[in-house]
């Protein structure tokens, strides 16, 4: 069982390995001049910031991310669902139906009041 | 020493290591980043455990959004200067050791005075098709609720969040 991981591993090992040897060999290759308080400024499009960059942020993003998590945990429930879904039958994708009606009356709700308007 | 133990031992400690960084970072943005990454190294550790389904709800709720929650609070209360966001409080460090020491010491009995073989040899073949079965089955019910559950969470969310714009 735990060797089907090994795939896994070492498709982390990769992720972290290749962007590793890309910045090493262009570390490698590239000149080394002095930093300049210009290059050392934060990328923001090539503009330069204007005032702090840590600011405060709407309550808006707070609430995608609550409607994000409640979506998430509804995943959760609906992925043992998917594997056995073959042998689970007519009751249970009745059921799963209604779970999923529960659910979106919430994203209705959010819709309703604006939390996923984007300003 | 085979090579599962060589994986344990990476990822325990990359999981304290996170941890560590958690409490001594003094921008609270990352300790939320480092509380990710020890997110992800206590999921490694439930695959390791054969736990694959519990190890994938830690990555999916807790590294993928309560992370996301956790970072989008701390932006929205953001104090003036960020690198002064998690400070050590000197007073508080000699309860909190106490605190923590005793906590310690309790879950270090728990640990001793649980038999573990048990667990071990009844572990199940395919838990998730197990889970399902339940679900769909004998706990129908509950399942059903869990879905109230979470849409109360997103209305009651909303009519707080709402309130404080």
């Amino acid at each position: 069982m735990l060797t089907d991981y090994a795939t896994i591993g070492l498709f982390m090992l990769l992720a972290v390995l290749f962007p590793l040897a890309a910045l090493g060999l262009a570390w490698a290759v590239r000149p080394k001049p002095q930093d300049t308080p210009g290059k050392l400024t934060p990328y923001e499009c090539g503009v330069d910031t204007i005032g702090p960059t840590w600011i405060r942020f709407k309550v808006n993003y707070f609430l995608y991310a609550l409607v994000f998590l409640a979506f998430s945990i509804e995943t959760i429930f609906l992925y043992p669902w998917a594997v056995k879904f073959n042998s689970l039958g007519l009751f249970a994708f009745v059921e799963m139906l209604i779970f999923i009606t529960i659910l979106v009356v919430g994203l209705w709700y959010a819709w309703k009041e604006g939390a996923l308007e984007w300003y | 020493m085979s090579i599962l133990d060589l994986v344990f031992i990476v990822t325990a400690g990359i999981t304290i290591l996170a941890s560590i960084g958690v409490v001594t970072s003094k921008n609270i943005l990352h300790s939320a980043l480092f509380l990710v990454l020890s997110f992800l190294g206590v999921a490694t550790i439930y695959f390791q455990l054969n736990a694959a389904f519990l190890g994938l709800v830690q990555i999916m709720i807790y590294a993928g959004a309560i992370s996301v929650l956790i970072i989008f609070a701390i932006m929205l209360v953001m104090s003036e200067d960020i690198n002064q966001s998690n400070l050590t409080h000197k007073k508080g460090s000699f309860i909190g050791v106490i605190v923590a020491g005793f906590f310690t010491f309790l879950v270090s009995i728990s640990i001793v005075s649980t038999k573990f073989g048990a667990v071990f040899n009844n572990a199940l073949e395919n838990p998730v098709e197990d889970i399902a079965v339940m679900l769909m089955g004998d706990f129908v019910i509950a399942f059903e609720v869990a879905a109230i559950l979470l849409l109360v969470a997103i209305v009651g969310a909303i009519i707080i969040a709402k309130g404080a714009d």
